[in-house]
């Protein structure tokens, strides 16, 4: 099952979300009222890590382990990301979660959070419904 | 070790496992961090009902389910097994300014004033489950990410657009924490 390694991946960041308490709705809200440097440090620490790998894997053209060319494409520009951002933000503080979080919490056994993943689903779809009468 | 993974673990820790996510989706198979668009999969797979943007081929996308499906497999591996507490110790003027609005209970990772089975069907409920999951996926979408897929592999690699949203994400999120729940607290 070539999909299984993902699997795996993901079983990792889900374990990394609840042991940094990143799932927590508590750490969301220190962090959107600057209280607490935890999650800046975090995410800062995630991107910087990242970055090193990237440029690690250009400089040395490393390729992916079935042998391709490793390719980043860029992302499009547009109104989305300001309209799509602000949206996303308030939901991010009202429920204290992003995408990721929302599985892991479910997984921790917070079961209510299934109500809050359905109802996500339902905006995703709402989105793909109305995308071509919203600003881009 | 496992007393030492037991505890909860140093931001640096993370931030850093975090961070190698990304080389290691790329090295299996050129894969590109992200986790909301496993909902577009999901409306893909479910409910296209013929609109263009469910309209792809979402079995070479497949990989993303099977990632959401360990994150949520690692939540639960890691609350049962890898945590010898479920009390999470938070900056002393969030405690302050949360009880306030009433939110008392800091005994579990969720403040349970909030997330429990008891409140699905009140006003409180339907605001922060129903009202905030829908402005998540709906945003997310809208803005093409979310903050694993703009603020950890889009800015990681220099991407502008991931900057902006990055920033709305952040303007929304201050807005909403320090003006609308505090009001919305004080009527549910």
């Amino acid at each position: 099952m070539k999909n299984l390694k993902y699997l795996i991946v993901g079983i990792l960041f889900g374990i990394i979300f609840v042991k940094a308490e990143i799932l927590s709705w508590f750490r969301i809200h220190e962090m959107f009222r600057l209280q607490s440097f935890f999650m800046y440090g975090i995410i800062g620490t995630a991107i910087i890590v990242s970055m090193l790998s990237i440029f690690i894997i250009k400089k040395f053209n490393i390729k992916t382990f079935s042998g391709e060319d490793i390719v980043i494409e860029d992302k499009e520009s547009n109104k989305g990301q300001i309209y799509g951002g602000l949206i996303f933000g308030i939901g991010w503080a009202i429920t204290g979660s992003c995408p990721g979080p929302l599985y892991a919490q479910i997984g921790a056994g917070f079961l209510v959070v299934g109500v809050v993943y359905l109802s996500a689903v339902f905006g995703t779809w709402c989105y793909g419904y109305v995308k071509n009468k919203l600003p881009h | 070790m496992l007393e030492l993974i037991k505890q909860p673990w140093h931001w640096a820790v993370a931030g850093t496992l975090i961070g190698l996510i990304v080389p290691i989706l790329l090295l299996l198979g050129n894969k590109k961090l992200g986790v909301s668009s496993s909902m577009r999969h999901l409306c893909a797979i479910f409910i296209p009902r013929k609109i263009p943007f469910f309209n792809y081929d979402w079995k070479k996308e497949i990989w993303n389910l099977f990632f959401v499906f360990g994150i949520f497999l690692g939540g639960f591996i890691a609350a049962k097994f890898l945590t010898n507490t479920n009390q999470i110790v938070i900056a002393e003027s969030t405690k302050e300014i949360l009880a306030g609005y009433g939110i008392t209970d800091f005994s579990q990772i969720m403040p349970t004033q909030i997330f429990s089975l008891e409140n699905i069907f009140t006003l409180r409920g339907f605001f922060f489950f129903v009202v905030g999951g829908f402005l998540v996926g709906f945003g997310s979408r809208y803005a093409g990410g979310c903050t694993s897929g703009h603020s950890i592999m889009g800015i990681s690699t220099f991407q502008l657009p991931s900057l902006i949203a990055t920033c709305c994400f952040m303007i929304g999120g201050f807005f909403t924490a320090n003006v609308i729940l505090p009001i919305i607290f004080k009527f549910i």
